[in-house]
């Protein structure tokens, strides 16, 4: 039973995390200054670690003999359920932090609404994340203040950016009718909390330097959650996948 | 019995000794953080819980950050340090609930946390400080309260970056979870 309603949620969790980790990870070495290259790369590794978590869980529950190495390395890109937002390309750096702010806001309050999930591993996994998530929404919320208030031209990417992924949030605004059941039975975050709450929270960052609120998205005729993708995901894929697939028995 | 557990049995399992759990807690109070060498593993309060189970050492262990790197490097340390301290392969268990905090960073680590350099953490992780402004962090340096945040995230995700203004020092700051 687990196999068709808890792992596919699980996955979204883990996937989400894992891809806009490896991301953020694009940002080695070409940050705009030390000190972001710091927090991006903290932000990453961070999200990995929360990946890990998750893929374990769903690694013990599918029991088929893989492991959350395996779910991560040999998946391909129909198999991964992330959010179509994390897999889109970094763009500039106001694409990049509209991006985190965009998922971290909901990770947020998806976090939130999991504390209490019945399911204690999953309540375990969250409170974990919860805290790191917490400075992560705090710092990309920042930026968008920062972008958006600053100068001519941070303002014209940041009004760029914000219709270039506003099509991706309708992922955010709601979910399956899978995770409706699960919310239901007390397991995972209810998905319309976390819509409002996370229109909220877009709202009010938004409102604070005069960034206007597009009107919520419409359908999108593609859906992370059912395994299908935008082009990006499998470039994406192809690049961290490489090494464990090319060299399958290599170890640290 | 099956043959073969004569030779390939239980290594080193016993009956734990009076002082047993005393002298482990002693050995463990050596092993420090690898990124900050000054600080062990029982000061940062990572070390949950300590045991005798089935004839060998029982540790429970929460790692501070999901991603934390260090999480295995620790746990390696740890049980070198048993083996070497003759307690033969102990049991590590890492358990995420409940999840770490600052808060349980002895007042002996936060000391020396200050000694090397790096401010220690300021008040309890409550919500307040983990969403509201930027606590008064004071200079490791200089004492001076006059600091200012560049960055949340510092030379590792448990640290945000600040900078003295008065002795004009950059600091670590580690930062309430």
């Amino acid at each position: 039973m687990h196999n068709e309603t808890l792992v596919p949620y699980l996955l979204l969790l883990g996937d989400s995390a894992l891809v806009q980790g490896q991301r953020l990870c694009e940002w080695c070495g070409r940050a705009p200054a030390i000190e972001e290259e710091l927090a991006l790369m903290n932000v990453g590794l961070d999200l990995v670690g929360q990946a890990r978590n998750w893929l374990e869980y769903a690694a013990e529950l599918l029991d088929d003999g893989r492991d959350a190495d395996a779910l991560a390395f040999r998946r391909d890109e129909r198999a991964y359920r992330n959010l179509l937002l994390v897999e889109q390309p970094n763009g500039d750096f106001a694409v990049t932090m509209t991006k985190q702010f965009f998922y971290d806001a909901w990770h947020f309050a998806v976090l939130q609404g999991l504390v209490g999930s019945n399911d204690e591993r999953i309540a375990g996994i969250a409170a974990k994340a919860l805290k790191e998530v917490t400075y992560h929404l705090r710092r990309s919320s920042e930026w968008v203040q920062r972008l958006g208030g600053g100068t001519e031209e941070s303002r014209q990417r940041m009004l760029a950016a914000i219709p270039a992924l506003w099509r991706f949030t309708v992922e955010l605004a709601g979910g399956s009718d899978n995770e409706g059941h699960l919310a239901q039975a007390g397991i995972a975050a209810d998905p319309a909390a976390v819509g409002a709450a996370w229109l909220k929270q877009v709202g009010e960052t938004f409102a604070s330097v005069e960034l206007p609120l597009p009107k919520a998205a419409s359908h999108f005729y593609l859906d992370g959650r059912k395994g299908l993708h935008t082009e990006h995901l499998g470039l994406l894929l192809a690049e961290m996948q490489f090494l464990p697939r090319a060299y399958p028995d290599a170890t640290w | 019995m099956q043959p073969g557990e004569l030779i390939a049995g239980d290594r080193g399992a016993r009956a734990p000794r009076g002082d047993d759990l005393a002298r482990a807690w002693a050995v463990l109070a050596q092993v420090m953080d690898p990124e900050v060498p000054v600080v062990s593993v029982v000061d940062l309060g990572i070390v949950r819980d300590l045991g005798w189970h089935a004839g060998h050492l029982h540790l429970v262990v929460t790692p501070t950050y999901s991603g934390c790197p260090a999480t295995e490097v620790i746990e390696g340390d740890i049980r070198q340090a048993l083996e070497q301290a003759g307690f033969p392969a102990p049991a590590l268990e890492r358990r995420l609930t409940p999840a770490w905090s600052t808060d349980w960073i002895s007042e002996l680590g936060r000391e020396r946390l200050r000694a090397y350099g790096i401010a220690p953490p300021q008040g309890s992780a409550s919500k307040r400080s983990l969403l509201g402004e930027a606590p008064q962090v004071c200079c490791p340096q200089c004492g001076s309260a006059h600091t200012e945040l560049l960055s949340q995230f510092g030379s590792t995700a448990c640290k945000a970056l600040c900078r003295c203004r008065e002795c004009l020092e950059p600091f670590d700051y580690f930062k309430c979870i």
